[in-house]
């Protein structure tokens, strides 16, 4: 009862703001809801892969990292897809997105497989995929 | 039913435990800032899922358990930003990570080659 | 009602080993990192208390309390960037 109440509320404020064309396409990223059905299942399980991955690292008695700086390309065309990228690599433990100019990525590793992986751009080109047609 | 929901929350609610366990020893053995950074994605990731996933099974299909997935989407939309806002700071604040491979050449997105000495 | 109980006393002893790092932390950076871990790990902690006792009050300072520790993260971040380092020894650290 409390959720639909919550659920009519949001919606007539968010009519009430395009009304008032309050609205950007940009803050509102709604037409990406169809691709993310299959976009966040991917991401929770490459999530797992790595995650695991790295505790693996994290349990072996010799701690055997050998931590990697590089440079990712992005190759999404608006600023939703390369933040959807940056946060994508981020999110997956392993590695972590350090510094963002316009569509180069420095991207901190823990282990140098870890950053070959990502510079093979499998990640990449699944952003690009879910950032599809839609783009600003 | 009730038997097989029990069991598939404590495995998830173990599971969630453990991992969270890992990601602390990883954070005492870890040797500088950066890979400690890993080892919080670990907690902030799969400890948090797998514990909030038990709980949700334990909620069943209630308001509880709509409260439940939106904690889990909220960290899981906040813990990137403060990650990479805490990396981009430290980067900044001159304290470089200890590399055995730099393939980088030197170069980081957003410094200018003067500033890199 | 026993296994959360189990996952509590694996969530409070992370705590205690994030909370060792946050006072053993050569860096600044350490402890921030540490104190954004401890929020997150108290939001968690949150939930699992509200089941053991049946409240699930506990849930809604949980959704607040995620909020609340990015902004507070982000904040302590931007001060340190303005301010200069008391001690540029130390920061290099």
């Amino acid at each position: 009862m409390l959720m639909v109440i919550g659920a009519v509320c949001s919606f007539g404020v968010a009519l009430l703001a395009s009304r008032m064309e309050l609205l950007d396409k940009e803050g509102h990223p709604i037409y990406l809801l169809g691709r993310a059905v299959w976009f966040w299942p991917w991401l929770i399980w490459e999530i797992i892969k790595a995650g695991t991955d790295v505790s693996k690292i994290i349990l072996s008695p010799k701690l055997p990292i050998s931590p990697t700086l590089i440079n990712v390309r992005a190759s999404q065309k608006s600023a939703v897809g390369i933040v959807t990228y940056a946060n994508s690599i981020t999110l997956t433990p392993g590695t972590v997105s350090v510094e963002l100019e316009d569509d180069e990525i420095t991207v901190h590793a823990i282990t140098r497989d870890g950053a070959e992986d990502l510079a093979e751009g499998h990640m990449d080109r699944v952003v690009s995929r879910f950032e599809g047609e839609g783009a600003l | 039913m009730e038997m097989v929901l029990d069991i598939l929350s404590w495995v998830f609610l173990l599971a969630g435990g453990a991992f969270c366990l890992i990601g602390g020893l990883g954070m005492l053995r870890m040797p500088d800032v950066y890979t400690r950074l890993h080892a919080v994605s670990v907690i902030e990731t799969l400890g948090m899922g797998g514990i909030i996933l038990g709980l949700i099974l334990q909620a069943g299909f209630t308001l509880v358990a709509a409260k439940l997935i939106i904690i889990a989407a909220l960290i899981l939309l906040t813990a990137p930003v403060a990650t990479h806002a805490l990396a981009q700071a430290a980067l900044h604040a001159g304290i470089l990570p200890k590399l055995d491979h730099d393939k980088t050449g030197g170069h980081i997105a957003g410094e200018d080659e003067s500033s890199n000495s | 009602m026993m296994m959360f109980a189990v996952a509590t006393i694996a969530v409070l002893v992370t705590i205690g080993m994030v909370l060792a790092r946050a006072i053993l932390g050569p860096s600044l950076f350490d402890r921030v990192l540490a104190g954004n871990t401890v929020g997150s790990l108290a939001v968690l902690t949150l939930a699992l208390i509200g089941f053991v006792t049946g409240r699930p009050e506990f849930l809604d300072i949980g959704i607040l309390y995620t909020l609340l520790n990015l902004i507070g993260t982000i904040a302590v971040l931007r001060y340190f960037k303005m301010a200069e380092p008391l001690n540029p020894a130390q920061a290099k650290d």
